[in-house]
């Protein structure tokens, strides 16, 4: 039996998005921001959008997959996955999925997408509620513990209390992402710099958590086009390889009331090692990371997690020196990312790291030909993600 | 002990049991003025939140047992930015996650009473206390804790 494995079956061959916007601000509704988006990857690939057969995303997203096909006039609509959970920590799982359809033939060409239109929709950080709530909920939103910021900063302060992490650490992922944002024409903070001093004295949204530590909202849609790894050669640009995907969650994370036995994590214990073992490498093998700012504490989880360096290293290891391309240890979202590209829900990321595998990003890293993704810190179920070149799977495409 | 007013303003949601009833048992109980937890019969495991199941010996329905409403501050946040229109004018308030070292080391989420500019320290001791709401269109309570 071959092995079981994502890595070297399915290449990224095209990727789009739409002009970002700021939350409530885009022209056009949702759907057709995923639609303008996925004709974008299929130009960017040169490919008949016709040529679609799967769709898959995340979050709950709201653009459906037969809406899309049906909109695209496709021949067929073959595979249609939704991954489970209703954050940013699906955003590479959809991306495994649609992988898993191309590598076990049940597509040939899958669009991942990511669409938000909060001005047509409602925000995620704030809530009308009233009447009566039950469940996971109903145990924090009485207690005024309501949007993603009060959800998680307990976590956040939990990990800081035990490791001694410094709020210097938090502000160096920040402030990487705004300096990468100044280089980058598509994201909503380019032009908009930020310095300790403006990073210090912006206002507490839930201490230990800053203004600028929240990642923005905004509206927007963007998409890959993957097919198998044999095929992608085919395309316009030099094709980028899944060297691994994982997803998941650890022991009982989830559990309600705040009572992960874990608690102080992003939730990668498992998955981390997973993703290590499918790629069949480690960290010292990344050379760029694209990991989603929900809040930047859960960046530091996530790093450490994935082994760039201990908890108790962490006050050392995080400073912006050590975050930017090109020759930083560790160049870290390199287009802006959540906090200044924009807030697709982690998607921006993943197109980044097409970008950063292409050679092709505005702030390229010294060493780009393996680049890791990490989704949505924090959350459960989360997803992760390894890219690379050609030359970084070491073998023949299967 | 009871509070006379509550600690945030009205107009949030008002906790209920999901439609299944998995969780009326705790409900309930604080509208007596009393915390209830599950406790496997069978293994003597701890559980929070409830579920149907004892997670460590997987026998179905976990016991009710009632235990101290008190425990030790796990971690905490002071809330600045509000995320609802009944707390839009109301200024910080403090979350805590409550560990209960006598109960398994289940934890609870809920506000710290007292100044909410107070310092808080991980590993405080706190006091739960009930805090009814027996006027709202669905009479509820909510667990809230004060420092020892």
């Amino acid at each position: 039996m071959a092995q079981r494995t994502l890595k070297g079956r399915v290449a990224i061959v095209g990727i789009g998005e739409t002009h970002y916007y700021k939350h409530g601000q885009s022209p056009d509704a949702e759907f057709k921001l995923a639609l303008q988006a996925v004709l974008r990857a299929c130009a960017d690939a040169g490919l008949d959008p016709r040529h679609i057969d799967g769709f898959a995303s995340y979050g709950d997203d709201r653009s459906e997959a037969t809406r899309l096909a049906s909109a695209l006039g496709l021949p067929r609509l073959r595979s249609a996955t939704m991954q489970w959970g209703g954050g940013g920590g699906g955003c590479c799982a959809a991306v495994a999925n649609g992988a898993a359809a191309i590598a076990t033939g049940q597509a040939d060409c899958v669009v991942v997408f990511r669409s938000l239109n909060q001005g047509q929709y409602g925000r995620f950080g704030q809530s009308a509620g009233s009447g009566t709530i039950s469940g996971e909920r109903a145990y924090l939103v009485p207690y005024g513990v309501i949007s993603p910021p009060q959800r998680f900063a307990m976590r956040i302060q939990r990990y800081m209390h035990e490791h001694g992490i410094r709020q210097e650490a938090l502000r160096a992922i920040a402030l990487a992402s705004y300096h990468h944002a100044q280089a980058n024409p598509r994201a909503v903070m380019h032009g908009k710099p930020l310095d300790a001093e403006k990073y210090d004295a912006s206002r507490w949204i839930a201490e230990p958590l800053h203004l600028f530590d929240c990642c923005m909202e905004n509206d927007g849609a963007a998409a890959i086009v993957m097919v198998d790894a044999e095929r992608a050669a085919d395309f316009a640009h030099k094709p980028v390889y899944l060297l691994g995907a994982a997803s998941g969650s650890s022991h009982r994370f989830a559990t309600h009331a705040h009572n992960s036995p874990s608690y102080a994590s992003a939730n990668f214990e498992t998955v981390a090692e997973d993703l290590y073992r499918m790629a069949g490498l480690g960290p010292a093998d990344v050379g760029v990371v694209q990991s989603y700012e929900n809040f930047t504490g859960g960046v530091v989880m996530a790093l450490a997690e994935h082994r760039f360096f201990s908890p108790q290293e962490a006050n050392d290891f995080l400073t912006l020196e050590n975050l930017i391309a090109p020759s930083g240890r560790l160049p870290l979202n390199t287009s802006g990312g959540n906090l200044a590209e924009c807030y697709m829900h982690g998607f921006e990321l993943v197109l980044e790291a097409v970008r950063q595998v292409r050679g092709t990003s505005t702030a390229q890293a010294a060493r780009s030909d393996v680049a890791l993704v990490i989704g949505g810190p924090m959350g459960a179920p989360v997803s992760n993600l390894l890219l690379g070149s050609r030359d970084a799977l070491g073998e023949t495409p299967r | 002990m009871t509070m006379p007013s509550s600690y945030l303003p009205p107009g949030l949601p008002i906790p209920v049991p999901e439609p299944d009833g998995v969780s009326a048992p705790y409900w309930n109980g604080l509208r007596e003025g009393v915390l209830r937890v599950q406790r496997c019969a069978h293994c003597q495991a701890w559980q929070f939140g409830p579920e149907w199941i004892c997670h460590a010996c997987l026998q179905f329905d976990p016991a009710w047992v009632e235990v101290e409403p008190s425990g030790l501050i796990f971690s905490w946040e002071r809330i600045w930015h509000p995320a609802h229109p009944a707390l839009k004018d109301h200024g910080a308030y403090l979350a805590v996650v409550v560990e209960l070292p006598h109960a398994g080391r289940v934890r609870m989420v809920g506000n710290l009473l007292g100044d909410p500019l107070q310092q808080v320290r991980i590993g405080a001791e706190v006091q739960g206390v009930f805090e009814h709401h027996p006027e709202a269109s669905q009479p509820y309570t909510l667990l809230q804790w004060r420092c020892r």
